[in-house]
């Protein structure tokens, strides 16, 4: 099941400098885990303990996962998801 | 339809069911037009909302000077009533938006201050906020803050949508000052408490983030998370995208923002389809693309040249 994810700058030095990464998980939790074991140290950037980090924002289908079920939001294989920093407050 | 005066002939703009985007007969997706309002734009509702309950507090009188932040819509309805009504209008307005919009506004006798690029509207705002401070005596409506902006859509726009269609599931617009989302949400909400409240927030590439300090959060004073049941981030390239497709499939001619906000649109009603649900979409055409063409995106050959017209352009 390959998930496309776009990387923003901030978090490129994980991926090498590539713009966007596939990963695989049935929901977002088990997808950064599965970018962690080929991208060590993504992971603890995103989540913090079993939720996202404050000023992390993550979009599935360009939606805000915080509106849907954070990081347990279940995946569907060609769905995409963009991990963002939080810019202009996130207005969250 | 017959008015006594321009400003009377603010809102009651049509709402067109868009056959061609639309995913289903079951799902269908319509959009209100709100570019047909005399200046062009959405934004003639709050403006003239704001000045006429100014006006009957005593805060805006004869002769007074109006300061307001604007990417340039607002500051255009705000310059047009004040001619009309015979007050001074000033404009802080980013550095980098279209020349169109700067010719509009000094077209109506607003003059125009320029806040720098970097930070866009939050610069914007915060210029203007220390010229207001400067100046006690100009009257800053503030529509990041001022309750009659989302006051103007919970008592136009909201009862006009849901007379015309009492079987909307769904409403999206543009998330900017919030006005709009704050307004049409609460009134739609105390009519239909399961409808969907649903923003699109423009995502601008790296380039324009790259100008910006991150610690300049600004969060509208006006935006309640609670009113809305979802979020969608819209980049650049699908704004742009779903501009264009409404041009060639719909043949409504639409400035970028109301792009951002199709394809939001166009999101939660693919997912209505994919769980077997009919729904009634709402999205707001804000404005119209003239504003824009400079930009390009219109005119260029393919998409993708028209994504790459745009970038490091402020478009909502």
């Amino acid at each position: 099941m390959a998930i496309e994810v776009r990387i923003p700058t901030i978090l490129r030095q994980y991926t090498d400098g590539q713009k966007a990464v596939e990963g695989s998980g049935d929901t977002l939790a088990e997808l950064f885990a599965d970018l962690e074991t080929r991208h060590s140290g993504i992971q603890a950037r995103i989540v913090d303990g079993a939720q996202l980090r404050r000023f992390v924002n993550v979009y599935l289908n360009d939606e805000d996962v915080r509106f849907l079920d954070g990081i347990d939001t279940k995946l569907s294989d060609g769905d995409s998801v963009t991990i963002l920093p939080a810019v202009a407050g996130g207005m969250a | 339809m017959r008015y006594d005066s321009p400003l009377a002939a603010v809102g009651n703009t049509p709402l067109v069911r868009l056959p061609r985007l639309s995913p289903s007969a079951d799902v269908r997706i319509w959009a209100k037009l709100e570019d047909r309002n005399p200046t062009g734009s959405i934004k003639d509702r709050p403006a003239l909302y704001m000045i006429e309950q100014a006006e009957k507090d005593g805060r805006l009188t004869p002769g007074c000077t109006i300061l307001e932040p604007t990417s340039g819509n607002t500051g255009i309805s705000l310059a047009m009533a004040a001619r009309l009504k015979g007050y001074r209008m000033v404009c802080v307005m980013p550095e980098n938006t279209s020349q169109e919009r700067r010719d509009l506004l000094a077209m109506w006798g607003a003059e125009i201050i320029s806040s720098p690029a970097a930070g866009g509207s939050n610069t914007a705002v915060r210029v203007a906020k220390e010229l207001s401070a400067e100046h006690p005596d100009w009257v800053m409506l503030y529509q990041y803050g001022n309750p009659d902006n989302a006051g103007a859509h919970y008592a136009t726009t909201g009862p006009e949508i849901l007379a015309d269609l009492p079987s909307i599931t769904h409403f999206v617009a543009g998330l900017g000052t919030t006005g709009t989302l704050m307004g049409v949400g609460r009134y739609l909400r105390e009519h239909k408490p399961d409808v969907k409240i649903v923003a699109a927030e423009p995502r601008y590439d790296d380039l324009v983030y790259g100008l910006r300090n991150l610690d300049e959060g600004f969060v509208p004073e006006l935006y309640d998370a609670s009113v809305l049941t979802t979020r969608f981030s819209v980049g650049s390239a699908d704004a742009v995208t779903r501009t264009r497709e409404l041009l060639q499939q719909e043949g409504i001619f639409a400035g970028v923002s109301t792009g951002a906000s199709l394809h939001a649109a166009i999101g939660v009603a693919r997912k209505a389809l994919k769980a077997g649900e009919s729904a009634d979409v709402v999205f707001l055409v804000a404005d119209g693309g003239w504003k824009y063409l400079s930009t390009g995106v219109y005119t260029a050959a393919t998409t993708e040249e028209a994504i790459e017209t745009l970038q490091g352009q402020l478009w909502a």
